[in-house]
């Protein structure tokens, strides 16, 4: 049966750890040899969301808000201290076989491949674990490596690659049997821009491709910016967004910026009449102005004759998550 | 487990291979486990003038080149790629194959036995050479010498496994095979030949599983076991390998629920 068309359903999940506390000092080191203080963290409070198959999902929010270990919860390494988890039909704390050849979890901070050995080796031995028959798995290879231009450096020993090279050679290791859902876990970390841009790329390709249903995690708002048009944000364990992202940043961030450059020094005051001035600087200004001024701001602006170019930009997604974040926080208190 | 079984020779394949990458760190693991030269040439002193019990200097030539050779090619050290994975969080990858994750340790364990089978045999020749050894020529004494090695690697696998679960249960379970690795110096024959031993002490060694995992098969190789001996001790032999393997799995599926519900 194919149950692509079932997605991911999370309803109340919750996930406690039981966390060993001590404080510093000999005293409390000898006092933890006879009683252990415990305490109950949790790390994921009543989250639910739904995600439709085919779907490519940015999961956002701070360190420590439980996105990872949400993402283990879904992929069946954690089990749920509460609440129900379905992917794609399977429940996933059961790490049935038929359910892990259905889905793989990418970490940018964890490796699969062979030290030692070079990635063909880790790919022949995934071809045998996941049961790939030679044609499927040729075929995948191929297309992989046409996507991620992969070519000599699968024979290398993996110690010997580059971080951008052994992220393409992660990627390929995780995706040959062709998962319908792909868990990805910052990806993208630590990689310069033009490998970034080659993951993202690749990301975007592979899910338009196979329409494999894409659960997104990164710190790099410019991963999720080009590749989710629904961002699910978490802070805390708990829900505080989920959406499509241009309607977050409207909802967040209510206005633009309107860059300006000038053939001479801009007039402040002039500018500080049509919004907030931001910037500026010898032959620059940067002026925030709420969205429904727009139109008319920018009239006014092309009317000077020393302004030599305006471009309208969306606030940085960094910024408008630092101040969901901020609401959170003082909701909170 | 049929996918399993058709993955198994892959998983030797790719295991030979990252051995073979190993070599020189496996090398220097090896000739960790020379100890039995140092009994060897403690007893060859104390045996120069009068035999000591059974033995004379060629038996004991003979009885610590076997030691060497069968703790070579049953030996298991799964039991720190265990710890060491469970508190790095590395286990993490292993659970998301489709494939038992002790299945996967054991091929990672047995691609490793031609190597060891290149350090091993010369030794046997040496062994072989110095005249105290009656290698088994009988079909039935060398395919009971190949099971009895199967049964020992089978106990010490799983008994790694065992002692490597626990480290889900607790901060780390080193020093609980440190635990196992002094009783088995002691009473496996590893350093002495258990019967040089008071007979009680050859009691306790023989109802205990430590034997089972070296002296039983150093026994069978050197030729001193009689065949209702042999029987005996295979019987037993493979009662611990299955009672041990009961025990890893059980613990192992108890650990891998608690690394589910805490997180490791």
């Amino acid at each position: 049966m194919n149950d692509r068309g079932q997605g991911i359903d999370v309803a109340g999940l919750q996930k406690d750890y039981r966390v060993h506390r001590r404080t510093s000092g000999l005293a409390s080191t000898l006092r933890s040899v006879f009683r252990r203080t415990y305490e109950t963290v949790t790390a994921v409070r009543d989250l639910s969301f739904h995600i439709e198959p085919g779907e490519r999902v940015g999961f956002l929010g701070p360190n420590g808000a439980g996105k990872t270990t949400t993402l283990k919860t879904l992929s069946g390494l954690l089990h749920p201290t509460a609440g129900r988890v379905s992917v794609a039909g399977h429940e996933p704390r059961l790490r049935e076989h038929r359910f892990l050849k259905r889905i793989t979890l990418v970490m940018g901070q964890k490796q699969q491949l062979l030290w030692d050995l070079p990635p063909v080796d880790t790919f022949s031995q995934n071809r045998a674990i996941y049961d790939i028959a030679r044609p499927a798995f040729d075929a995948t290879l191929k297309e992989l490596d046409d996507l991620l231009g992969i070519g000599a450096i699968a024979e290398k020993p993996t110690r010997q690659l580059s971080l951008g090279e052994r992220m393409k050679c992660e990627l390929a290791a995780a995706l040959l049997h062709r998962p319908d859902v792909l868990f990805l876990d910052e990806p993208t970390i630590g990689l310069d821009v033009s490998m970034q841009l080659a993951v993202r790329d690749f990301i975007r390709a592979y899910n338009e491709r196979t329409g494999a249903t894409t659960l997104l995690t990164s710190h790099y708002m410019d991963d999720v910016a080009a590749l989710c048009p629904r961002v699910i944000v978490i802070d805390k364990g708990r829900l505080r967004y989920d959406g499509s992202l241009s309607k977050l940043v409207e909802k967040i961030r209510p206005d633009k910026s309107i860059v300006l450059r000038y053939a001479h020094r801009p007039d402040r005051a002039a500018l500080e009449r049509l919004g907030t001035v931001t910037e500026c600087e010898e032959a620059k200004a940067v002026v925030r102005v709420a969205r429904p001024d727009l139109r008319e701001a920018v009239a006014h602006l092309l009317l000077d004759p020393a302004l030599s170019d305006l471009t309208i930009e969306d606030p940085p997604l960094e910024e408008v998550l630092r101040d969901l974040f901020a609401q959170s926080a003082t909701e909170s208190t | 487990m049929k996918a399993a079984l058709s993955a198994y020779p892959t998983l030797l394949r790719i295991g030979f291979a990252a051995a073979v990458a190993y070599r020189t760190e496996m090398l220097v693991w090896m000739l960790t486990m020379t100890m039995p030269f140092v009994s060897l040439a403690l007893w060859s002193a104390v045996s120069a003038t009068a035999p000591v019990g059974r033995f004379d200097q060629k038996s004991f030539v003979a009885y610590f080149l076997a030691t060497i050779v069968v703790r070579q090619l049953s030996g298991s050290w799964v039991v720190w790629e265990i710890i060491q994975e469970i508190k790095s969080g590395t286990l993490s990858s292993r659970l998301l194959k489709p494939i038992h994750p002790l299945i996967a340790y054991s091929a990672d364990n047995l691609a490793a036995t031609p190597l060891r089978v290149l350090f091993a045999l010369p030794l046997a020749l040496i062994g072989l050479a110095s005249g105290g050894a009656v290698l088994p020529h009988e079909p039935r004494t060398i395919a009971a010498f190949l099971l009895s090695l199967f049964g020992a690697w089978v106990i010490t696998f799983f008994v790694m496994v065992i002692v490597g679960s626990l480290s889900f249960f607790m901060e780390s379970s080193m020093s609980v095979f440190d635990i196992w690795l002094a009783l088995f110096m002691l009473l496996s024959g590893y350093l002495v030949p258990l019967e040089l031993f008071p007979s009680w002490v050859r009691s306790l060694a023989e109802a205990l599983p430590f034997r089972y995992t070296l002296g039983f098969p150093v026994e069978v190789l050197i030729g001193m076991s009689d065949d209702a001996a042999i029987v005996r001790g295979l019987a037993i032999q493979f009662a611990y390998g299955i009672g041990a393997a009961i025990v890893a799995l059980a613990l192992w599926r108890a650990g891998v629920r608690r690394f589910g519900a805490f997180g490791g």
